[in-house]
């Protein structure tokens, strides 16, 4: 039992409680900060697991921008509290056979796999060389990801408009 | 390290399942975006580890990508979503259903 086996399971208990308690919420803006909490555990195990440029981007993107965003949204539109319960009987069914199902076929491949039990190496992914390796190895996909950038941003603004008078049409 | 590989794995399933349930059962169309970045969270953890198991970038690399795509979708995702709410004045994916 090392430091790191610790910190690991520690991180995992985290991360699970805190999505668990982020998806049954009632008030958007609890969701979203626990789900905050949940990005940051999130990070953390991508540190723990040998992905510092990763960990960075993932506080940076999805802690900072993306939940944000969501915060945002959530503090702009200024819904009235929902008084229905979180889970509907007609879509609860439905949702755990669905999660349900996935988790035993997932679970089920995780233990029959004989790659699952080995145990993992140190090791730490230096993220000059982790650049190195995606603009040597992956500069195409780069390129169309940025393009898909641009055309989500375009797109948002085509979509966000405010819809035109029917007089004027 | 001494961790086992299934147990990340086991992590990213159960990340992810968590993920369907909440976009699966929330009637809220915020919430269901959030489920499905749940999903993709889970995703990314099952690369990451799969990146130091076998000990090659690739994982990481791929990571890297949908990081942005959340990035993306979350922004056009967002934006649907308020314009739904200008139509409906509700976040109800049940009152989405307009003939117009």
């Amino acid at each position: 039992m090392t430091i790191f086996t610790i910190l690991f399971y520690a991180i995992a208990a985290m991360i699970v409680a805190a999505t668990a308690l982020a998806i049954t919420r009632q008030n958007l803006v609890h969701a979203v900060v626990y789900l905050v909490v949940s990005f940051f555990g999130s990070a953390a195990l991508f540190y723990l697991l040998g992905a510092p440029l990763l960990a960075a981007f993932m506080i940076i993107v999805y802690a900072g921008a993306i939940m944000v965003l969501f915060l945002f949204l959530v503090m702009m539109l200024r819904v009235e509290a929902d008084q229905r319960p979180v889970f509907p009987p007609r879509q609860i069914v439905p949702a755990v056979v669905i999660a349900a199902g996935y988790a035993v076929v997932s679970g089920m491949m995780i233990y029959l796999d004989p790659a699952g039990a080995a145990a993992l190496p140190a090791a730490q992914a230096d993220p000059a060389q982790f650049g190195a390796y995606v603009f040597r190895h992956a500069w195409l996909a780069i390129e169309i990801t940025s393009l898909l950038l641009l055309v989500a941003l375009v797109g948002a603004l085509v979509i966000g408009r405010p819809a035109p008078d029917p007089e004027d049409a | 390290m001494g961790i086992p590989f299934g147990h990340v794995l086991a992590l990213a399933a159960v990340v992810t399942a968590l993920g369907m349930l909440c976009a699966v059962a929330r009637r809220n169309l915020v919430m269901i975006l959030l489920g499905v970045e749940i999903m993709l969270n889970g995703a990314a953890i099952a690369f990451v580890g799969a990146a130091l198991r076998w000990q090659h970038l690739e994982g990481q690399a791929f990571v890297l990508f949908l990081i942005a795509i959340a990035a993306a979708e979350v922004s056009v995702g967002l934006a649907m979503i308020v314009t739904l709410y200008r139509r409906t004045g509700s976040l109800d994916p049940e009152r989405c259903r307009t003939t117009d």
